[in-house]
């Protein structure tokens, strides 16, 4: 029913639906998939199995195969592509997809379901994964008939990468794949009511030129939005920002975006981040927001976030627009594009840098800068992680390098020491906090950058999560460097016990860890452990040296915490610089206590 | 602060008719925690196979630009119209009310359903049915009427809605 006119069209290119869906991968130029099959999907699989140009993945865990999805999307700007059966294949991609959703990353993932006859009547491995889905991607479809497969593969496509980007799931029942329907070419297919605004209004953004270059105490808040943009938005963010003379601080996803060298980059804001950055974003008179969302990590409590400022948000979604924090400027589209027009603007009307307000604010942000919030001292023999993360960055800065992460107190320091210099060098999960993410988000970016040092800066606890793809690694001889910061603990758990819950450690302590070294050599890789200071660089240059998949057991400092900290609930005035400071500052309030 | 004022929206929504639709528009009230007061659903364009939803909610002004954008955002959902702010517009309902009562009572129900157009569409020695239309006002007074004379049973078929004047705002030819 839906688009007669387009059940006329002729194509006189009949074939399966297996078929089609690869002929369709073909044209969207996919060269990688990564997946795991089942009875549901056996006849994609045996077309997969004919045809040449296409490289199939097998991964160890269908999470695994969404993870490693982003990680290649991330790290190339491309849509990753997952497979999986029906049932359990499809469950286990929940939550890759839900991390695809908050991270705005393009994802297409096909699912076997059972055969359309069979759907309802509780079948064998039969979920309802639309139903399931729904809520964990950007859009989802059952295919019931062939005819609308090669339609419904390309919009898939264009959804998952156009607008704000995002997971997309095709449920393919199993007699579609095998049924004849016609193919149909990206240029024929039906249209589709998914139009996202790319540029607003340029009076809108001359305006928001016009606010810029009056304000006395600016500031420039970026976020993932400029990676999804593509690399261009980075080098016109890094025109702008040279142009203006104006601060830049950036999001957990934002990061590269700006080069961290910079001497206009405050580094990361919000519950982590640095204290010039965070007082910064509340001293500030005019925030340009590019592609960010004020997300609750980075605002703290919202009713004294950037109390004084006049906030312009450049988003690509209108409905992260006025969502947590009400903008006076709002303007709806591409970060690249909006960038190049008010490049354009300020140069055309003859702003100039470097006022004295300027200069004023600037020395302000210099005194905070003074805290040097991100210092600390590594004396004595055990590892510090804050150090173990600066000698990792200073041995590798030089080289091609992709960063990943766990989650826990080893990425945000992974945020906070190791200085990103480009975008898409960078993936971590920000929105979803995937424990179990880094290891295969590596084998997404290795697989699409196989000349490249990958390394996962992980947690023990974390690793083990997703460790099946140990035997990934090992198949398809990726040699991915796991730097595992060791502390026994699942330390970001610990720390929030040691502040908010009287230091009553509740199964935050890991009793029995495995041996990593043994555990890389069962699985064909290398390991080695750093017990103290002096066999850390040792180990790093193994780690670097080493052809294989390498685990690098660092044992780190067990008790140390990180900070700069705002405490859940606190506004970024109000921050934890170190431990020492613990005693002094405000406790989490109640209200705080109830917040994650 | 005015922002914090709740308000009641009508809104109008154009959508593909496909499987899942409704249940991603329902689906993102209930997965937000914003409320629904009344939502109708039916086919409009058989053609073009197109659905018209019409949702009434209430909230700040916040959330409910955050509903519209938030809706615009399903893929298909082809247009997002809020009546309530976009022009006057009507708003119309029908229901079905079914009461229960005897001698004096049962002449009052049929004098109030005289004074609001409500006809008796069925009827037994003891009970009417009564079929009202109009305004969801008229439609709670007319109950609430009904409801003190005796036993009821209601149905509402829930807002319809369309703006004055001779513009086509929805569906409107491109
Ligand atoms: C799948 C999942 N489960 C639970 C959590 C909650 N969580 C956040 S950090 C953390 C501890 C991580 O420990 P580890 O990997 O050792 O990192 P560390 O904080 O010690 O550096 C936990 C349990 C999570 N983020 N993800
Ligand atoms: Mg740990």
């Amino acid at each position: 029913m839906k688009f007669a006119k387009y059940q006329n069209r002729k194509s006189n290119n009949c074939m399966s639906g297996a078929a089609i869906i690869v002929k369709a991968l073909q044209e969207q130029g996919v060269e990688v998939i990564f997946g795991y099959p089942g009875g549901a999907v056996l006849p994609l699989y045996d077309e997969l199995f004919k045809t040449n140009n296409l490289r199939h993945i097998l991964v160890r865990h269908e999470q695994a195969a969404v993870h490693a999805a982003e990680g290649y999307a991330r790290s190339t700007g491309k849509p990753g592509v997952v497979l999986v059966t029906s049932g359990p294949g499809a469950t286990n991609t929940v939550t890759g997809l839900t991390d695809a959703l908050m991270d705005s990353i393009p994802i297409v993932c096909l699912t076997g379901q059972v055969p359309t006859h069979l759907i309802g009547t509780d079948a064998f491995q039969e979920a309802d994964t639309t139903g399931i889905t729904r809520a964990c991607t950007k859009h989802n479809y059952l295919v019931k008939k062939a005819e609308d497969l090669a339609d419904v593969m390309h919009e898939a496509f264009y959804v998952a990468a156009s607008g704000r980007p995002g997971p997309v799931v095709i449920d393919l029942p199993k007699d579609i794949l095998f049924s004849e329907g016609p193919y149909h070419k990206v240029e024929e297919v039906r249209p589709c009511a998914y139009k996202p605004q790319v540029l607003d209004d340029e009076k809108k953004i001359e305006t928001a030129v016009d606010l810029m270059a009056k304000g006395k105490r600016p500031i420039i808040y970026g976020g993932g939005g400029l990676i999804n943009s593509g690399p261009r938005a980075s080098e016109l963010l890094l025109e702008l920002a040279e142009l203006t003379g104006y601060p830049v601080t950036l999001t957990l996803m934002g990061l590269g975006a700006l080069p961290a060298s910079n001497s206009q980059f405050l580094g990361m804001l919000g519950m982590h981040g640095t204290y010039e950055a965070n007082l910064a974003m509340n001293q500030c008179d005019v925030m340009l927001n590019i592609g960010a969302r004020f997300d609750d990590r980075v605002t703290g409590r919202l009713s004294d976030f950037s109390p004084r400022s006049t906030k312009i948000h450049v988003d690509i979604d209108p409905s992260s627009i006025n969502k947590n924090v009400k903008v006076d400027l709002p303007i709806i589209g591409d970060a690249s594009m909006t960038i190049e027009k008010m490049i354009k603007i300020w140069k055309h009307k003859g702003y100039q840098k470097n006022d004295p307000q300027i200069k004023e604010w600037w020395s302000d942000i210099e005194g905070w800068r003074e805290e040097k919030c991100l210092e600390f001292k590594q004396e004595g023999k055990i590892i510090k992680p804050q150090y173990a993360i600066r000698r990792l960055f200073e041995k590798t800065a030089n080289k091609d390098t992709f960063i990943t992460t766990e989650v826990g107190q080893h990425q945000m320091w992974a945020a906070q020491y190791y200085g990103f210099e480009q975008p898409n060098r960078w993936m971590t999960s920000g929105g979803l906090g995937t424990m179990g993410y880094g290891l295969p988000a590596a084998m997404g970016v290795q697989i699409a950058h196989p000349e490249s040092l990958v390394i996962d800066i992980a947690g023990e606890a974390s690793i083990l999560m997703n460790i099946q793809e140990l035997s990934t690694m090992a198949q398809y001889k990726m040699p991915i460097k796991a730097f595992i910061v060791n502390n026994q603990w699942m330390g970001m758990v610990r720390q929030w016990q040691e502040l908010n819950h009287g230091s009553r450690y509740s199964q935050s302590y890991t009793e029995s860890l495995p041996d990593f070294v043994k555990l890389a050599d069962s699985f064909g890789g290398d390991g080695m452990v750093a017990e103290t200071v002096d066999e850390l660089d040792g180990v790093i240059d193994a780690m670097l040296n080493s052809e294989k998949f390498f685990l690098a057991d660092i044992r780190v400092a067990k008790e140390e915490n990180c900070f700069p900290m705002i405490p859940s609930g606190a506004a970024h005035n109000e921050m934890i610089l170190n431990s020492g400071d613990s005693g002094v500052t405000p406790k989490t309030t109640t209200a705080g206590m109830a917040l994650v | 602060m005015s922002e914090s004022l709740e308000q009641r929206h009508t809104i109008a929504l154009l959508v593909d008719n496909e499987p899942g639709v409704l249940a991603r528009v329902i689906g993102l009230f209930a997965g937000r925690g914003y409320n629904i007061e009344s939502l109708t659903v039916s086919e409009v364009d058989t053609v073009k196979g197109y659905s018209r939803i019409t949702i009434v909610t209430s909230g700040t002004e916040m959330v409910i630009q955050q509903i519209k954008a938030l809706l615009s955002r399903i893929v298909p959902v082809h247009e997002v119209h809020d009546l309530s702010i976009e022009g006057p517009h009507l708003e119309r309902e029908l229901a079905l009310i079914k009461i229960n009562n005897t001698g004096e009572q049962r002449i009052e129900a049929m004098r109030i359903a005289d004074m609001f157009r409500a006809r008796a569409i069925d009827s037994t020695l003891t009970s009417f049915v009564f079929e009202v239309t109009g305004s969801p006002r008229k439609v709670d007074a007319f109950i609430n009427l009904m409801s003190a004379i005796g036993n009821t049973e209601v149905c509402r078929g829930g807002v319809v809605a369309i703006a004055r004047g001779s513009k086509i705002e929805l569906g409107a030819p491109s």
